[in-house]
Formats: structure tokens, sequence, C-alpha cells
């Protein structure tokens, strides 16, 4: 009896270890062809030239700097509003119904499929201006990231000591001078953390982009016109019958693979750092 | 608002009111999307009705939309998703948090999470070029060969199937699984795993009597999020699922999701009805995972946030 | 059944030592109290006697422990703790367990399925913890339904429903009001004459009603130990004499 706990035991630790291993193998699969894939197609034409004609040469200049415009204004629009919903939250409302009610709904947007916010951004932005464009694009992106933002940032403003508070009320400083320049900069580094994740997520966002900013071969010159972005370029040039788009596709990948793990490696040294201090 | 200030200052009215603008915009943002879903899907509600989520056929040349194949793909998928993520996402969960020593939980838990922010269009395009061709060549003609006379190993391989959608959305909701759940087992209470080592459980025996039970409903509620994130998922999806509308009990048939058909047909549609039928497809995704996103939150709070007692009177 | 000899006992959590050269005997059937201030290691030294506390990662032990003259360390922690149970400072019963679930946990883990003898079981230690009479009508309840007295008690029951020969208790009714404390305590004085009780307290009166032994713990090092009444009446160590009359601690 005891011996077939034992091995039962074993057992068990043995397939949770596995899992383990199980579960990295796809990292590691995807981003050794990406690698393998990309560093073969990219070279300096795809960061300078615009996409050629019918699947030949070319690059994605006008894709990489659409994504940092996109990213930017949605970042713009999102990472605000989500700090301030957390500073509601956080300093002014703990625990009414209505904050739970706007923490819960919050955790739930972030389970709402993205091309739901795509289709609802068309039918509220893109119908009424009747063109695609850059802004509707950030917009979208907007709604996606503003839910982690609020949370990451309303976990952050929590940890700050209520001492710290108190403080700055005895001193009788105002209670909006408290939060801005004693509880935000408390916080900062964390808030950055949860703004940089979820800038990362954005930036890999492909379906809310294909009724809003919905790509574009040339460079957009207002905000107002269509925009290519490096996740629609991906899924274009792979659906594409091109040899030498999958290429790209796969180039493409890799910067934006690079760039998002950039922004998760670059969160967490920030927050760790945060966490060093205290 | 506990003191009367002697003066209350204008930047604590503009602070107090623009962050509470902002929080009463979230809910806002949630009931102008179901709002915006139901006004553009109308004329697809009144024209169709029940029938829509039972129609196998589509066909826009001649004004005939049905959604079923569709919610079948969609189904189909996921549920394979689940059954490969769901195990393996709640082992990751418990080697992180009941086995692993610091260092490999820092490393793995990180892996994890970077397979979480790797883009979805991203794990398409290895979906397409490299997963395609090796179910394609090897494991589906394999399947079949051993396994052929089972419905769902039926059928000529091609790799561009419900087995390929299903296996690239396992990827995606494995983390989601694996990183909610660690997070409810991390808050079960260290007495609760005492409680049972003092009794001479094995570490097995405490992490199902101690853990696992104390956290059932959390990692329900996380296999939930992930299913939710599985059904609505659109780009890795439908760059393999092969985009056709069938209904076959064969995982190597081509199939069509929801959010597929929404992703390749939407700019297509040319006239109001073929619209507002791509609409009401996108009002019952958009239901569906708000209704198991409702619930499986407030399965993961009651364990994760809510003020359950586990401990004390 | 149930004599604790102690060799040169020392623990360490990572780096950091808590317990220095420890020695020291625990007779059967007995009640020996481990009073000290807060940090001294009394904790530390009541979970190593169940292994509890060299199974924490970094944790370290040397020195040896005898369980009626053979080492703890010879047997697998697993079954040691079927002989030495533990009750903690907080009541912990299983929330998703009954009453009934939550006594037979143990017995259950070591494969007893038979239903009578799982009952019989459940209600000698009910009754035996001085719960029987309080719960026997809804043993299907919850075991977190219970007020926190009784799921301590409940606790208890689930600890000696294993049949254990020792019982530690950490703190048992540092949580409780004065009215479940008070019938904590009867209940461990009524236990003695089955069981070898270590009990940590940091409640130097606690000590000197139900505690045959008391043992004093200072930084780690046991400092005195012996009978309740030498300890609190004429103490040989100094240090032992300040904590009792409230000089520090």
């Amino acid at each position: 009896m005891d011996a077939r706990r034992n091995l039962l035991n074993a057992l068990m630790m043995g397939i949770f270890s596995l899992a383990a291993v199980i579960a990295v193998v796809p990292l590691f699969a995807v981003l050794g062809y990406v690698l393998k894939n990309g560093l073969t197609s990219l070279n300096w034409a795809f960061f300078t030239e615009l996409p050629g004609m019918m699947g030949v040469g070319g690059g994605m200049a006008n894709a990489i700097i659409g994504t940092l415009i996109v990213v930017l204004l949605a970042s713009l629009i999102g990472i605000p509003i989500g700090i301030l919903a957390a500073i509601y939250l956080s300093e002014y409302d703990r625990s009414s119904w209505f904050s739970t009610l706007v923490r819960f709904t919050s955790d739930v947007l972030t389970g709402i499929p993205s091309i739901i916010v795509g289709i609802v951004v068309y039918a509220a932005i893109v119908v009424r201006t009747k063109h695609f464009s850059a802004f509707s694009g950030g917009v979208a992106l907007a709604i996606i990231m503003i839910p982690s933002v609020i949370r990451a940032t309303e976990e952050m403003l929590k940890l700050v000591p209520h001492t710290i508070r108190e403080a700055g009320d005895a001193l009788g400083i105002p209670k909006w001078r408290i939060i801005l320049n004693i509880v935000l900069p408390t916080a900062a580094k964390g808030i950055l953390t949860g703004a940089l994740l979820a800038v990362a997520r954005i930036s890999g966002e492909t379906a809310p982009l294909l009724f809003t900013a919905l790509g574009n071969l040339y460079y957009a010159h207002s905000l107002n016109e269509p925009i290519a972005t490096l996740p629609l370029n991906i899924y274009f040039y792979a659906i594409s019958p091109y040899d030498q788009w999958h290429k790209q596709a796969w180039a493409a990948a890799l910067v934006l693979v690079f760039i998002v793990i950039v922004l998760n490696v670059v969160a967490r040294l920030a927050f760790r750092s945060r966490l060093r201090k205290n | 608002m506990k003191k009367k200030k002697p003066r209350a200052s204008w930047g604590d009215r503009i602070l107090r009111s623009a962050s509470g603008l902002t929080a009463v915009l979230v809910v806002g943002i949630m009931i102008w999307m179901g709002w915006e879903m139901f006004i553009s899907s109308r004329q697809s509600l009144h024209q169709f009705g029940w029938a829509f989520l039972g129609g196998r056929v589509w066909d826009p040349v001649h004004r005939i939309f049905g959604a079923l194949p569709f919610i079948y793909g969609t189904l189909v998928t996921s549920l394979v998703a689940l059954v490969i993520a769901g195990p393996i996402g709640l082992g990751v969960a418990i080697f992180l948090s009941e086995m692993a020593p610091a260092t490999v939980r820092s490393v793995v838990g990180f892996l994890v999470e970077l397979l979480a922010a790797i883009p979805s269009v991203v794990l398409g395009l290895w979906g397409i070029f490299v997963l395609a061709p090796f179910l394609g060549k090897v494991v589906e003609p394999w399947l079949g060969k051993r396994l052929g006379f089972i419905p769902l190993f039926h059928g000529a391989p091609v790799g561009v199937d419900l087995l390929n959608g299903g296996l690239i959305l396992a990827i995606m909701i494995l983390p989601t699984i694996a990183s909610i759940s660690r997070e409810v087992m991390t808050a079960v209470p260290t007495v609760q795993r005492e409680a049972a080592l003092a009794l001479g459980a094995t570490k097995w025996e405490m992490i199902r009597i101690g853990v696992l039970s104390y956290a059932k409903s959390g990692i329900i509620g996380s296999v939930i999020l992930g299913l939710g994130r599985a059904l609505g998922e659109t780009m890795a999806v439908t760059m393999v699922i092969g985009n056709m509308p069938n209904i076959s009990p064969s995982l190597f048939s081509t199939a069509y999701s929801m959010a597929a058909v929404i992703a390749n047909e939407f700019t297509e549609a040319t006239y109001g009805l073929y619209l507002s039928a791509l609409m009401e497809i996108g009002l019952i995704l958009f239901a569906i995972t708000l209704l198991l996103n409702i619930f499986a939150r407030l399965l993961v709070w009651s364990v994760a946030r809510g003020p359950k007692g586990g401990h004390l009177v | 059944m149930g004599n604790l000899s102690v060799r040169n006992l020392e623990a360490w959590y990572g780096a950091q030592k808590a317990l220095f050269g420890i020695t020291a005997e625990i007779p059967e059937k007995q009640i020996t109290a481990i009073i000290g201030p807060s940090g001294c290691g009394k904790s530390t030294f009541i979970r190593c006697l169940n292994r509890m506390h060299d199974t924490l990662p970094g944790a370290k032990v040397s020195g040896d422990i005898l369980l009626d003259g053979k080492s703890i360390y010879d047997q697998h922690p697993v079954y040691l703790r079927k002989t030495v149970g533990m009750v903690f400072q907080k009541p912990n019963p299983f929330p998703s367990m009954s009453i009934y679930e939550n006594v037979v946990a143990g017995l259950r883990l070591n494969g007893e399925r038979h239903k009578e003898k799982l009952r019989a079981a459940a209600e000698k230690s009910l009754r035996m913890a001085a719960l029987w009479d309080e719960v026997h009508d809804r043993l299907n309840y919850s075991g977190v339904s219970l007020s926190g007295g009784q799921q301590q008690r409940l606790c208890i029951a689930r600890a000696l429903a294993v049949e254990p020969s020792v019982l530690l208790m950490d703190e048992p009714a540092s949580a409780l009001d004065p009215i479940a404390t008070q019938r904590i305590e009867e209940l461990v004085s009524a236990l003695k004459k089955d069981y070898t009780i270590v009990i940590v307290t940091h409640n130097m009166q606690q000590a000197a009603r139900i505690a045959d032994l008391t043992a004093f713990f200072l930084n780690g090092e046991l400092v005195e130990l012996g009978p309740t009444s030498e300890i609190f009446t004429k103490p040989k160590d100094k240090r032992t004499e300040d904590y009792i009359t409230g000089r520090f601690g």
C-alpha cells in the first residue's frame, strides 16, 4: 500500500515536470523557426524600402514606422486613461459597488476577442468618418490595452504604504498633489512595467487592425489614412502566393518578436530593480 | 471624503472627476460594444431569427446566411485546444507553484510568459509553414493508419485543418491556464499544505487535498478563461483552419471559425444583410465570451481576490 | 511509546542558524511546554520533531532526534508524521471537506476505505477532542462552518485520528478567545494519558497551568528544561529567571 503511494507520488511529480518541459517546447520551436527563416530573409532593404510589387523585392519600412505610430497613438490614449482609472479605484473609491463593477468589467474586457474590438471601432469610427485610418487603429489598440494598464497600476498603487499618504495629509498637502507627486512616483516603476507589458501585447495585435488601420503599401501621410503595420503585413504576406513575400513575412515576424521580447525583458528588469530597492 | 477640507481645491476636484470619468468610461466601453454589435446585426437578427444559429448554408451570392459551420469549427478547435492545454497547463502551474526551486521557477515562469507574448499572427505563420506540413506529411498519415477507423481521424491528411487550429490554440491558451492556475494556487494558504503534510501526506497527496481542492473553483475559472480566449482567437486560426464552411466529424477536415469568417469577409461584405450577418456572428461571439468571462472571473476572484475564509471564523 | 530524545540538534534557514546544539529528553505521556520570546527558535524546534522544518526549501538540520530509540531521520517523513501528529497556530481545516471528511482525511490517505471503520474512528477522535457532542448531528457540514475554537478542536481530532503517539502543538490557542482557550487547555490535559504532548506557547501562565515539564528557549538555545514547578519557582539559570519574572521578552 505504501509502496503504491510512493510510486504514485513519484509518477505525479514526473508528470508535472514533464508538463513544464512540454510547455516550453513550442516556444523554442516557434522562436527557432522565426530566427532561422527570419535571419536568412532579413536584409538592409527590409528596413529602408517600401514593399515591391507582386511579391518582388522591397522591404517593410512603412510597416515598421506604421507599427510605431499606431502603437504610440494607442499608448498615448490608453495609458493615461488606464492610469487615471486605476487612480480612481485605488485612491478615491476602493470598495463601493461602482469600483467593484469597474474592476470586474475591466477584467472581463481583457477576455473579449480583439476582433470584436476591431469591428466595433469600425462601426463607430470608420463608418462615420468614411475611411480606414491609423487613428481608428490606435483607438482599437488603446481599448485593448486599457484593462491591463488599469490592473497593473492599481496593484502597484495598492502596494504604496498608507503611511506615505498620511504623512502627506499631515503636512497639509492637498490630496491631488499627494497622489500625483508622492504616490504615483513611488509606484512609477511598477506602473512602467505594466504599461510596457501592455505595449508589448498590442504591438503584435492584428485582428483589431484589419478593419481599422487596414494596411497600406506606401507611407501614411496623416493619421486619417490607412496605415501598414508589421502584424498586418505578416498576415497578408503569409497568405499571399509569393515565395518572396513568405520570406519577408518571416523577416517581419523576427523583427516583431524581437520588439515584443525586448519590451518584455525591459519591463521585467524595471520591475526587478523596483523590488530590490524595497 | 472622510474629512471635509476647509476649501476643496480645484486640483482635487479636477483629478477626482477626471479619474472618475475614466472609470465610467471603462464600463461605458463595454456597454457601448454590446450595443454597437446589437444595432449592427439587427437586420440579420430580424431576417433569420434563431434559425441563424442552426443554418448550415453560408451563401452570400444567394443571400442565405447560417452560422452553424462557424460555430462548429470554433467549438471543435477550442475543445481540442482545451483537451491538450488544460492538463498540461495545470501541470505547469503545479510544477511552478509547488515543486520547482526558486531559480527554475523564475526561468520556466518567464518562458511560459514569453510564450504568451508571441503574437498570434506569428504563431499562425509558423502554423502554415511549419506545423501544417509536419501534420500533413507525418502526424496525420500516422494517425490515419492507426486510428483511421475512428471518424475523428478519417480522411485525407492536408495539415491545414481543425487539428492544426486546435493545436495552435492549445499553444496560445496554455500560458493563460498555467499562469492563472498558478496565481490561484499561490493564493492557497501555506497552513493548508502543512495541515496535509502533518497528517502524513506525500507531496502529491498534499497537492491534491491541500492545494487542488482548495483552489478548485479558481482552477476551473482559469480553464474557462483559456476557453474564452480560444473561442475568440482570430489570426492564428484564420491562417491554419482552411477557411471552408464544412461540418465534418474528422479533425483532418478543413473548417471555418466565427472569428475567421469575420476577418476574411468583413471588408468584402458588399451589401447590408451580408455585413449584418457577419456582425451577428460577432455578436454571438461577444455574448459567449462575455458570459464565459463573467463566470470564470467570478470563480477566480472567489479564490484569488475574494474574502473566502479557509481559516478562522 | 512516544519518548523523544533530542541529540545536539542544530537547524538553519539558508545561511541563518536558528537552533544551536539542542539536547533534550522529552518523556512519554507528559506535557512538555516550550516557552521563550518570539524568534527564539521554539517553533523551529517543534517543527524539527516531525521533520516539517527540514523539508522547507533551503532549510537544513544536523544532530539527531530519536523516537523510542530510533532516529527519525531513518524513516520517510510521510511515515514519521503518522506517529508524530501536529496542530497549528491557526485552525486549518480543509475548507472543501465536511467535518467528517476532515477527521478521516489522514486515515483515507493511509488507504483505509472501510466505511464502518472510518465512522468509528471519526467518532472516537471527535469524542477525544471533546467535539462530538457539538457536531455529531452535522458531520456533513463544511469544516469551516464551525467557530474558531471548534475548528481547532476539529484539527486536533484530525491529528488524533491517525493514532499518533506524539502530538505537537504550535501555539494552538493563540488565535482563540479565552473561553475557547480554556477548552483547549482542558482537552490537552485530558489527552496526556494517551499521548506525549509538546506544546509551544507564548503564554507562561498557560505553560504553568498545563505542563509537566517546561523548556525555556532563548536565541536558538535551550537554556533550561525541567519540571514546570521548578522552572517557574526556582530556575537554575539567571536568564530563565529574568524571563519568568518579566525582566525581558
